[in-house]
């Protein structure tokens, strides 16, 4: 099996590792401080203990963290056939990382770019081999989630689209072929139905536990939005919201100023204990 | 407080609108989900300071106060 690098210990990161792992993978997981990597073991050791109870596959935490390596830097992926991205969801940080990666890994690596809203084409446009970079958008938690969006970039090439697959294979995963464009299918509609449910608590026309209400009792989905919102991170449907509102151009994705609060105050949902719901982890 | 008492509190203050008695199943209310067992096994860790065997993580442990109670007593005089 291929050895595979995961730059980014966050939730998705996280996610990836453990399921590369999960999948026969040798895991190569970089962040930039050893505390968030110390974190980042403890987080997939708990959730490796808790698999079975929440649906999935029972899980050796020990095995699990066997096969991943973690470290600080992008220098310590220089040996890795490919490469999956998971920073934040924000441009200015993406850039940075792939110019280093375009920097430090092979011509050869293929590198995913795990990302819900920004274009592949423009992540591509970083380094000098824009035809071994393809976007694949993960769902979380990334282990329990069977399909994913694939996307080209313009010119991501069909090897690496094929090694893609394959390595998705390897995951369990399917995937829905979907064109290069912010937000691609899923998060043009998500993320504006977050956003204007925000807007709703924002104008206290609802609180979240009635607009998630509406969703449950009404449609019958298995959460409302401002949970989903809380599970994915308060902070990062903001950035998502912001790059479709950058990208197009269209008042339509004004993020609710509701969402830049609770960024900014430190209310990012499940991962800091409170979002729209308080939490006790 | 006793056990019973202190679990069914933790989850009245995440889910301030549920009013369960201790042998309810949480799940079947509709708006409780299983990530919140999740949380349930992280707050009777702490709280009793037990570790859960893997072999106990099983949702149907963590369905109803009383099945969360039996098993934090049972951990707790396998420990005594």
């Amino acid at each position: 099996m291929a050895v595979i690098g995961v730059v980014g210990a966050g939730v998705m990161g996280i996610g990836v590792a453990q399921n590369e792992a999960t999948g026969g993978h040798d895991v190569v997981l970089v962040d930039t401080t050893e505390e968030v990597l110390a974190d980042a073991r403890a987080a997939i050791y708990r959730n490796c203990r808790l698999s079975r109870m929440m649906g999935g596959p029972t899980l050796d935490p020990d095995e699990v963290l066997s096969r991943i390596t973690t470290a600080v830097g992008l220098e310590a992926l220089a040996k890795t056939e490919l490469v999956i991205e998971n920073v934040t969801e924000n441009w200015e940080v993406k850039r940075e990382v792939h110019a280093e990666l375009d920097r430090v890994l092979p011509a050869d690596t293929v590198v995913v770019a795990n990302t819900s809203a920004i274009p592949i084409t423009r992540i591509a446009s970083v380094g000098t081999h824009p035809e071994r970079v393809v976007g694949v958008h993960f769902m979380n938690p990334v282990p329990a989630k069977p399909v994913v969006e694939l996307i080209p970039g313009f010119h991501t090439t069909p090897e690496t689209l094929q090694r893609t697959r394959e390595l998705l294979s390897s995951m369990g995963k399917r995937w829905v072929d979907v064109k290069d464009a912010s937000g691609f299918v899923s998060n043009r509609v998500l993320m504006l139905t977050i956003n204007e449910a925000a807007y709703l608590v924002h104008e206290g026309v609802a609180t979240a536990e009635s607009v998630d209400e509406v969703f449950r009792g009404c449609f019958g989905h298995p959460m409302g939005p401002l949970e989903t919102a809380d599970l994915i991170g308060v902070d990062t449907i903001l950035y998502s919201v912001e790059v479709l509102y950058e990208h197009y151009a269209d008042s339509k994705y004004r993020p609710c100023p509701l969402l830049k609060q609770m960024t900014d105050a430190g209310l990012h949902g499940r991962k800091s204990g409170r979002g729209f719901y308080t939490y006790n982890a | 407080m006793d056990t019973t008492a202190r679990i069914l509190s933790f989850i009245t203050n995440r889910f301030p609108q549920a009013e369960i008695t201790d042998t309810e199943d949480i799940f079947s209310l509709g708006y409780i989900n299983s990530l919140f067992a999740m949380e349930l096994v992280m707050f009777i860790e702490k709280e009793f300071t037990v570790t859960i065997p893997n072999d106990e993580l099983r949702i149907d442990n963590f369905r109803t106060a009383k099945a969360m109670t039996e098993l934090v007593d049972g951990l707790r005089s396998a420990v005594v």
